[in-house]
């Protein structure tokens, strides 16, 4: 059986997009293989990872789980729409600084879980980002550094000082 | 890349509609919610409709409405996240919201749904498998096979009820309606299970469940949810227990616990609750406490955990007295 295309159209990072594809299709597929946003990565596709996490009218969900079908008129943001033009996110600076993306696979996933919780509480404890990220699993880091680099990011996004420790960059 | 298989994708905008579309095609149809159980299910080719009926059309299955006093409804389609995060909820069934928050990840809490999670297929470490992997020990029973692994001689499935709210929401004597082509229908959600793996569910064919109906909070009941599993995040329950306990003064007049994740339905622990009922039980009390730890031991016996999970059955089974004398010492005063 070919099931007959469909023509799908979503704005993904601000931008709108027309496709057409298949309805057995997910949405990470859709990204990946006919927009080439390959910034969101594939993992388990079983929903195990949380390395495919997107925004979907600003909630994160996995788009390993997700058809693109159902995103069909709603707002997609992945990792490639977080920076401002040249200027990268502040979950991007202190990932980067902090070495809290090692591998960088399950990186897309975590920024984009934790611009939301930035959003609903500009001021997590430590506790609720874990809380926050505990669906989005990493094979390197250890965790420790995401905690720290999302901590970072929320203190410059309220517009305090956020100069890394000694320890956070270099270690004991 | 792990693909969907190829269907064909109907989108109701009320749930009259979506019966409709399940009547006209049968048994090749199946509905979608949040997609957390049948997109992994259908990846994994266990479950294969070839009409796919999207429920996230349906406005009229969205929603938590009525009063703590006279119970609170809440619409199958409402997502967990929606559900954990409400007021009333909150206030009103503490218990319920925490079984909700303890279910998957926060990013899959955003997609499932209650009536997704009252439906959750049973699960089984030699059925939640990918095609390739099921076909080179050869199918299992639950799906196009003859044998069951985990007990080759038994002529049933022993998959296991795995959702977190079914425990919690049989022992309260929540109830769910259900519309299919026969009309609609009221029933306890004890009544929606049955003790078998792979007939799970007594739903009829193409019924749509709508709405879950709260018991109306009057001050003379305490409920508990408590989950074992490894890790703290993603993990299924592999022991759940729901506890309602009624009280009139310090004395107990009503118990219901029932045991998830350790048999194919949320089994209930009688004795346990026969042991409970007119007995004084004050928090913190000596004799409370030796009497609800010799009422738990009972739970023991009924618990049929099974080496189909994470972790030791014999372990699980041990756990099952531990868990439920938790579960019995949060319902007290
Ligand atoms: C990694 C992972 C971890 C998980 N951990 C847990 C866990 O710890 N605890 C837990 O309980 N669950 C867990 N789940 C399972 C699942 O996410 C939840 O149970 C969720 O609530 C299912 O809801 P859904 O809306 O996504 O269901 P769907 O996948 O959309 O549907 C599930 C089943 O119910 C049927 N259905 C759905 N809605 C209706 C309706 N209104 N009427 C009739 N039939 C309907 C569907 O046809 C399907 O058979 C996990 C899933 C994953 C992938
Ligand atoms: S309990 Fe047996 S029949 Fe049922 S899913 Fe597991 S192996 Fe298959
Ligand atoms: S790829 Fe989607 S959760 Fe792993
Ligand atoms: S940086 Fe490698 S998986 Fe997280």
């Amino acid at each position: 059986m070919t099931a007959p295309k469909v023509l799908g159209g979503f704005v993904v990072n601000g931008e709108r997009h027309q496709t057409a594809f298949q309805p057995h299709r997910t949405l990470l597929e859709v990204l990946r293989e006919d927009l080439d946003l390959t910034g969101t990565k594939h993992g388990c596709e079983l929903g195990e990872c949380g390395a495919c996490t997107v925004l979907v009218d600003g909630t994160p969900v996995l788009s390993c789980l997700v058809l693109a079908l159902e995103a069909q008129g709603k707002d997609v943001t992945t990792i490639e729409g977080l920076a401002d033009g040249p200027d990268l996110h502040p979950l991007q600076d202190f990932f980067a600084e902090l070495g809290a993306s090692q591998c960088g696979y399950c990186s897309a996933g975590f920024m984009l879980a934790a611009k939301k919780l930035l959003e609903d509480n500009p001021d997590p404890t430590r506790d609720e980002i874990r809380r926050a990220l505990s669906g989005n699993i990493c094979r390197c880091t250890g965790y420790i550094k995401i905690f720290e680099a999302v901590e970072l990011a929320a203190r410059r996004l309220r517009g305090e000082d956020a100069t890394p420790s000694r320890e956070a960059l270099h270690g004991q | 890349m792990l693909r969907l298989p190829r269907f064909t994708y109907h989108r109701p905008t009320s749930a009259a509609e979506a019966v409709k579309i399940a009547a006209d095609h049968g048994p090749a149809s199946q509905y979608v919610a949040g997609g957390t159980d049948l997109y992994p299910n259908m990846k994994r080719r266990v479950q294969t409709p070839t009409e796919v009926i999207a429920l996230s059309g349906c406005a009229d299955l969205v929603g938590v409405s009525g009063s703590a006093a006279e119970g609170i409804t809440v619409g199958a389609m409402t997502t967990l996240t929606s559900l954990e995060k409400d007021p009333a909820l909150q206030a009103a069934h503490p218990a319920l919201v925490h079984a909700a928050s303890v279910i998957s990840t926060p990013l899959l809490r955003n997609m499932g749904t209650i009536g997704g999670n009252l439906l959750l297929d049973t699960r089984c470490n030699y059925y939640d498998q990918s095609h390739e992997w099921r076909e080179s020990i050869s199918f299992c029973m639950k799906c196009s096979g003859d044998t069951c692994w985990v007990a080759p001689s038994s002529p049933r499935c022993w998959a296991v009820q795995s959702s977190d709210t079914v425990p919690l929401l049989c022992a309260v004597g929540a109830e769910v309606s259900l519309i299919g082509p026969e009309g609609e229908r009221r029933i306890p959600v004890a009544d929606l299970y049955q003790d078998d793996g792979i007939a799970f569910t007594t739903k009829k064919p193409g019924e749509l469940l709508t709405h879950l109906h709260l018991p109306a909070v009057d001050g003379t009941w305490r409920a508990s949810y408590r989950k074992l599993r490894r890790r703290d995040t993603f993990d299924f329950p592999v022991l759940g227990i729901g506890a309602w306990l009624r009280f009139d003064g310090d004395v107990c007049t009503a118990a219901e616990i029932r045991i998830g994740g350790a048999g194919s339905y949320a089994i209930p622990a009688t004795k346990t609750a026969e042991l409970l009922i007119g007995e004084k039980l004050v928090a913190g009390d000596a004799a409370a406490e030796e009497r609800i730890t010799a009422a738990a031991q009972e739970a023991f016996k009924p618990t049929r955990a099974m080496d189909n999970t994470d972790h030791f059955a014999s372990w699980r089974k041990k756990m099952a007295p531990v868990f439920v004398a938790r579960a019995l010492r949060d319902c007290l005063g």
